[in-house]
């Protein structure tokens, strides 16, 4: 019920546990022990205090995050806003039905793990070759160079990185099509798509994807590599050797990660690159979920197809950790 | 970060792949940059020129028309205004809150700890989906109100924690201690001892509300429907994506439908700077924040 923190035993008493401590409290400090009781008293008041704080912030969870998770049950519902979210009419999987019957379901299932499975082939490997990289470069300042411009991608908005693609991309004197000296319309090729979401992913985001990795880089101790170069070792060696078993922990942490959000396929960036051309290979799951519910307002049907996309992501997440789990097992370096 | 090694590195090879990696960085940055130095070119030239390709290097018939034409385009001067207000307000909103949170939680002797901790934690993982969330938005009366933007997403949990591990590991449990001893509430600790003491991490807080607010586009998409809310992306949405003019600049020119055209072609490349160039002229100052971030991201992992 109560405990005591060897660190700061002042603030673990409460009250009623104040006498009984007493003597332990008097022990690692006098000067506490003089003030316990006066403070003992504020405590309990402080508490208050604390909870005040909280209040906001839980009240504004509760109403926008926790009171939706509930409303997801009109999923099953016909939902009509005179009868609100807990009232409208039980329909049961009605909107499932409809959904694996819709003419594009499949396209869109295999579309949406597509993309992302082949984003994650491309743009994972990218940011460890980076790190190994800049890691090895030996004049700070260049080194410091380096990481800015790469980071830089990373703070336009997705709209900007979308709007320069369509400026790129455009048959007429667009840049790809004066570099290659063609005149292709790429947004209407829809064999074009996944390679313009992949590519443009990795200029925007790989630079970012450094930091976790140069992070583990920089604790490598550096007697490590005077061994090392003692043995004669080349440059490649040291990186092969010294640096990237040091990233191996983090690697399989980070591709945990990212395989458990296979079906979160990015909404922003395809929903503005998407054109009615490119449709085969762009129509996935989350923008076929935000035009039925904001654009046509079928709140339950969307919902549906929304709660079907996270259940396939959590069994994913399941599959993988049971993966990763066993990986551990047989290797030891998790 | 490794110190330059004593001594020279021993044999030619070290040498001759140090040159390698330098010159492969210099391809990798040049790469990564390009695209926006382009842009940059591209936005003081004739765009005939850029059409033609005469603008890889240097610009062609150098002109500030094309920003001038986005400075005198009304609804691109909204965005801007509406994006820096929505910037600043849910900047200090997102931090405030994050604040509020992250102490209490950082107390280990409060009572109800560990449940409220999984209180927050839990819609990490978990959310109620577009749908349910909108509805509730709805009901709220937030639908074209610009808290829309900030109350549901108010309390970013992951930016919690990290704030929370500040404060335990980095704030000096002396002198919260003596401060408590001193007959401070908790109130009075939490403000004139921790917030002080946390600048660095509120720093790091700041820069990554204000970068996720500048760019976010997706919310005002969907709760602010009014074309007077609409924050710079939004705005930019009509000129890049959908590729129209808007009115102010059809009834501005006289030159017909391809000097239109022409000023259409100008005000994308300048729009597309003027909206990347706060965040990017801001975040090299800020960089060691962020890293430090991202960091202590990482560590709680």
């Amino acid at each position: 019920m109560y405990f005591i923190s060897t660190k700061r035993c002042n603030v673990s008493l409460r009250a009623e546990t104040n006498v009984g401590k007493e003597g332990i409290m008097s022990k690692s400090n006098s000067a506490i022990a003089v003030t316990g009781k006066k403070r003992a008293g504020h405590h309990v008041k402080d508490y208050w205090q604390l909870y005040l704080m909280l209040l906001i912030p839980v009240v504004l969870t509760i109403i926008y995050k926790y009171i939706p998770m509930y409303g997801i049950q009109i999923a099953f519902r016909d939902y009509k806003a005179t009868r609100g979210m807990f009232g409208s009419e039980f329909v049961g999987l009605k909107w499932f039905e409809r959904f694996f019957r819709a003419p594009n379901c499949v396209r869109m299932i295999r579309n949406t793990i597509l993309l992302s499975l082949f984003s994650l082939l491309w743009s994972f490997p990218i940011p460890i070759i980076l790190a190994l990289m800049i890691n090895q470069l030996r004049f700070q300042k260049f080194k410091r160079t380096v990481q800015t411009v790469l980071y830089a991608p990373h703070f336009i908005s997705t709209m900007v990185v979308c709007g320069m693609l369509r400026v790129f991309l455009s048959p007429s004197g667009g840049l790809i099509n004066l570099i290659a000296g063609t005149q292709i319309d790429f947004l209407s090729e829809a064999s074009a798509f996944r390679t313009i979401y992949i590519a443009s992913g990795i200029w925007q985001d790989a630079g970012w994807g450094i930091i976790v990795y140069m992070a583990t880089l920089a604790n490598i101790d550096i007697s490590h590599y005077e061994a090392a170069k003692i043995d004669g070792a080349s440059m490649f060696q040291r990186i092969r050797f010294i640096d990237f078993p040091e990233l191996i922990p983090q690697i399989v942490l980070m591709l945990i990660m990212s395989a458990g959000n296979l079906m979160n396929v990015g909404f922003e960036k395809v929903f503005l690159l998407q054109t009615d051309l490119n449709k085969a290979t762009s129509d996935v799951i989350s923008v076929y979920v935000y035009q039925q519910g904001i654009e046509n307002a079928k709140y339950s049907y969307s919902t549906a197809v929304g709660l079907f996309n996270t259940v396939v992501n959590i069994i994913l997440l399941l599959i993988v950790n049971r993966l990763a789990k066993k990986l551990s097992e047989d290797v030891s370096f998790v | 970060m490794r110190k330059k090694q004593e001594g020279t590195p021993s044999g030619l090879s070290d040498r001759t792949s140090d040159i390698i990696l330098v010159i492969l960085c210099l391809f990798i940055m040049i790469l990564v940059a390009y695209p926006l130095y382009y842009v940059l070119v591209a936005s003081v030239s004739n765009p005939y020129d850029v059409y033609a390709g005469k603008t890889f290097i240097l610009p062609s018939q150098f002109t500030m028309d094309g920003y001038k034409a986005v400075f005198s385009d009304n609804s691109i001067l909204i965005g801007y205004w509406n994006s820096i207000k929505y910037t600043v307000i849910g900047t200090i909103f997102s931090v405030v809150m994050v604040y509020l949170t992250a102490y209490p939680l950082s107390v280990k002797e409060l009572p109800g700890r560990k449940v409220i901790s999984i209180f927050f934690i839990i819609t990490m993982y978990f959310s109620g989906g577009l749908i349910p969330t909108y509805l509730i938005v709805k009901q709220t009366g937030l639908i074209n109100n610009m808290w829309a933007l900030f109350l549901p997403g108010g309390v970013a949990v992951g930016n919690m924690i990290i704030v929370r591990n500040y404060f335990e590991h980095s704030i000096p449990g002396e002198m919260i201690e003596a401060a408590e001893i001193d007959g401070a509430s908790k109130w009075r600790t939490f403000y004139k001892i921790v917030v002080p003491l946390s600048k660095p991490i509120m720093a790091v807080m700041v820069v990554f509300s204000m970068v996720a607010y500048w760019n976010d586009w997706f919310t005002a998409l969907i709760y602010l429907t009014g074309q007077s809310k609409a924050p710079l992306p939004l705005v930019l949405r009509n000129i890049l994506i959908k590729s129209s003019a808007s009115a102010s600049q059809a009834s501005t020119i006289s030159g017909g439908y391809a000097e239109l055209n022409k000023l259409t072609e100008m005000i994308k490349f300048g729009s597309i700077i003027v909206a990347a160039a706060p965040m990017l002229i801001i975040y090299p100052f800020v960089q060691k924040y962020f890293e430090k971030g991202m960091m202590a991201g990482a560590v709680k992992g």
